[in-house]
């Protein structure tokens, strides 16, 4: 295999920009799916996030465009409502040079009328190269990726995944800390219904960070027991469950706090979100029991004044909006590395997974 | 036809209603057995057809207790017709029809002509189960006297678990005179509402809701407890938790008339198998996660479950084996898991999948058989399940050592909705025989492949 690297127009200079693929082992297969963090290697993540760091510098001129992905046609299929992380890929693809389509749909009324599996079909036969999936129903994606050549990119499914946002996370921790391993991540909030929390367990932990979580005991899975760590059998192997939110963010690196919504308190999780805000929320005191200089994260939108004070989500602290622009490259780089020319030869269909 | 005369020589003939386990000749005329001989002549007497089943077990026709036929209403999934073959195949000769049909079980319209058609194009015995209450609505009882007399052998609201505590008592108690079963799906649909498989670490790593094992056993125990007040027979289908168990044993150690009955699935299967890698945990998830054939309700519980309903089927504490049969259209399945039906088809893998249990040392092959055949025929309490003088001639002949693999294409059923497919077995059912005449019968035959005689319907 060539060494893919890519001709990147900069008004009237021409550049050769570093991708991962250029550390890439011949030998290894290129990946043509990202449906969770959990099958990429450390080092593969550590090239996405490098090429992501070249793709924000992309981000920054004043002409925003490559031709790196022209002619690639890249879908992104909504059956949520998201605006963030739908306008995040569509930048992604279009800075990328790709023509992006965006089709929104509502999974009840595929499921009564057409069938996921139909209209994943019919978008296969006008010959796309990269589906951009969110879905209410955890494994949707990975349903997906058996129905079609193209490459799927998850961008939520259910509670289950989330790997864009966990690599803008850690591209993000990165950015501030340096080396991710060894540091003390403290994750509060909403654990059973996050598809963010469990992939960003995973993500921090294969990265060599410590990860604790906190939240009321009525969002965590039932086997899951406070004040005690996790065993390998549990697939989260060395996360710490905090018995109270001082006890996790006491001494983090970073403190994440999650989206809690209103239907939590509905569905009898929790008596009030009043309540939650008192007891979970994240304010400039519990801040003040982290480590100074602790990164203050929210993969948003933000519900301030529950989860997170208004102070502090806009403070000093805060790296919330720079999350939202990495995301546009750490979603740039995992378009490029699955859909790059040279990637694979879909047309010819020759590479099953 | 009914003159025909049949010597089954040189079984091994296991008849659990009788105590019978010995090599011997099993004789049939008229549609009746005739006799069980004392040893094998290895030969059939004049006037009588030969089939050897030297090195093979010989068992009366099963008796699956929990089936779904899906006629009227749902004939694309599984008709009377389609739903009896594969229940041939599988070595079944009587099956208990559930009422979640559409138009529902619930008058003897209804019932009298699930009956009627199956006498008329079904390949073995269909008995049809009432619902306890009108559309299985879980407001009104249904006209449990009427369905009564129009035959059916209890009720049950099958999927959708009666609610209202005081309508379970009512029916329960209305049950009595009777002198039929409340089948009572035991699930609270409160607890882990929204889930769509066990709770656990499986349902955590894959972000799909879990439903607690609990949401089974405090159904139970509130079901019992019933039971115990009003003094009437309560049958437990597909029993599946640890739980469940507990309060089985202490119902029936204060003598209250209770059954239990478990799947093949529950007792094979367990939730690691939603990884789609046939019970194999992977690092990753792989795009093989979330196999749809795998949903079902109750839900593959923990390996710890499992275990225990093992046990307890060895035991006797679970009385029998039944299947719980469910076919779906291929729509049904080839989606997410959260849109995915409930259910597994069954019947056609049934006595092979339980039958591993046997070569695992878990189970006696006799206690295998008896939770087939005398088991469910005790509670039906008709003259089935044995192979007495005088009964029906419905028998299933096993080659304990013929190796097969599943492959849900070549079913009889007409749909295909099973996890193992690809699973390799040893041990299958080889010839079923009903009412003395021969229904299924797979003569030679490569591995793997099924050869069975696709007999049409008997007309």
């Amino acid at each position: 295999m060539a060494n893919p690297t890519i001709t990147v127009g900069n008004g009237n200079a021409t550049e050769v920009i570093q991708t991962s693929g250029d550390k890439a082992d011949a030998n290894v297969t290129p990946r043509r799916h990202l449906l969770d963090l959990d099958d990429l290697s450390t080092k593969e993540i550590t090239d996405l996030l490098d090429s992501a760091a070249g793709m924000l510098e992309i981000t920054n001129r004043d002409v925003r465009k490559t031709p790196a992905l022209r002619g690639k046609t890249i879908i992104t299929m909504f059956f949520e409502n998201s605006t963030r992380t739908r306008v995040s890929f569509e930048q992604a693809g279009k800075i990328l040079g790709a023509d992006v389509i965006n089709v929104t749909a509502s999974a009840s009324s595929v499921s009564k009328g057409e069938s996921l599996l139909n209209t994943v079909k019919t978008l296969q036969a006008m010959q796309i190269d990269a589906l951009v999936v969110r879905h209410p129903h955890s494994g949707a994606p990975y349903f997906i990726s058996n129905h079609t050549d193209a490459s799927v990119v998850n961008a939520g499914d259910g509670t289950h995944a989330h790997p864009t946002q966990s690599l803008l996370d850690l591209f993000t921790v990165r950015t501030h800390v340096g080396d991710i391993a060894g540091k003390k991540i403290a994750i509060v909030g909403d654990v059973l219904y996050s598809r963010v929390a469990r992939s960003d367990i995973l993500a921090f932990q294969k990265m060599g960070a410590e990860v604790t979580v906190s939240c009321p005991n009525t969002l965590l899975p039932d086997e899951w027991q406070l004040g005690t760590t996790l065993d390998a059998s549990t697939g989260f192997g060395g996360l710490k469950l905090a018995r109270n939110v001082d006890d996790a963010v006491e001494g983090a690196d970073v403190v994440m706090a999650l989206r809690i919504q209103q239907e939590r308190q509905d569905a009898g999780h929790l008596p009030s979100l009043r309540e939650y805000s008192d007891r979970w929320g994240i304010n400039a005191k519990r801040m003040a029991l982290a480590n100074d200089g602790a990164l203050l994260m929210h993969p948003g939108p933000m519900n301030e004044g529950v989860e997170i004070s208004s102070d502090v989500a806009h403070g000093a602290q805060s790296v919330v909006e720079e999350q939202v622009r990495n995301g546009v490259a750490v979603r740039m780089a995992v378009l490029y590395t699955l859909c790059a020319p040279g990637k694979s030869s879909r047309l010819s269909g020759g590479d099953e997974a | 036809m009914a003159a025909r005369k049949l010597a089954i020589t040189g079984g091994r003939v296991i008849d659990p209603a009788q105590g019978i386990d010995r090599v011997a000749d099993v004789l049939i005329s008229d549609g009746k057995i005739e006799s069980v001989t004392e040893n094998s002549s290895g030969s059939a007497p004049a006037g009588y057809e030969q089939i050897d089943a030297s090195g093979k077990i010989v068992s009366p026709g099963f008796v699956d207790l929990h089936t779904h036929l899906r006629d009227p209403g749902q004939e694309w999934k599984e008709t009377i017709v389609t739903g009896t073959r594969a229940a041939a195949h599988g070595g079944f000769t009587t099956v208990c029809a559930m009422p979640n049909t559409d138009p529902v079980q619930d008058s003897a319209a209804v019932v009298t002509d699930v009956m009627r058609r199956a006498a008329l194009a079904g390949t073995i015995r269909v008995l049809p189960i009432g619902s306890i209450s009108v559309g299985q609505h879980g407001k009104q009882l249904a006209p449990m006297g009427e369905l009564a007399d129009a035959g059916v052998i209890g009720f049950s609201d099958d999927g959708h678990p009666v609610a209202d505590p005081n309508l379970m008592r009512q029916a329960l108690a209305y049950s009595v005179e009777l002198g039929l079963p409340i089948i009572n799906h035991a699930e609270d649909k409160k607890i882990g509402a929204g889930g769509v498989m066990s709770a656990g670490a499986v349902a955590t790593r894959l972000g799909l809701a879990g439903v607690p094992a609990e949401a089974e056993t405090v159904m139970v125990v509130r079901d019992l407890q019933l039971a115990e007040l009003t003094r009437a027979h309560l049958h437990i289908p597909h029993i599946s938790t640890m739980g469940s168990l507990v309060a089985l044993r202490s119902a029936k150690e204060r003598g209250v008339d209770v059954t239990a009955e478990v799947t093949p699935h529950h007792l094979t299967l367990n939730d690691e198998w939603v990884y789609g890698l046939k019970g194999e945990v992977p690092a990753t998830v792989g795009s093989q996660a979330y196999d749809t054939n795998t949903k079902v309700n109750p839900p593959l519980r923990s390996r710890t479950d499992v275990d225990a309903v093992i046990e307890a089927l060895s035991e006797g504490l679970i009385d029998i084996i039944a299947t719980d049969h469910a076919p779906h259209a291929t729509t049904d399945k080839v989606c997410t898991y959260n849109e995915a039906a409930h259910g597994i088809n069954v019947l056609e893998t049934a006595f092979s999948s339980v039958f591993q249990l046997v070569d695992a040392g878990k189970i006696s092959v006799v206690r295998l058989i008896e939770s087939l055949t005398a088991g469910p025929a005790a509670i039906l309490r008709r003259d089935l399940g044995s192979l007495k003088k005088g009964f029906s001639a419905d028998v299933a002949i096993i080659d304990p050592r013929r190796k097969w693999v599943v492959n849900p294409e070549q079913f009889e059923s007409k749909s295909v909705n099973s996890p193992l497919a690809g699973v390799e077995f040893v041990g299958r059912v080889v010839t079923t025989i009903y009412q003395g005449e021969t229904v299924f019968d797979l003569s030679g035959g490569a591995v793997g492949v099924n050869s069975g005689a696709k007999l049409g319907a008997k007309q």
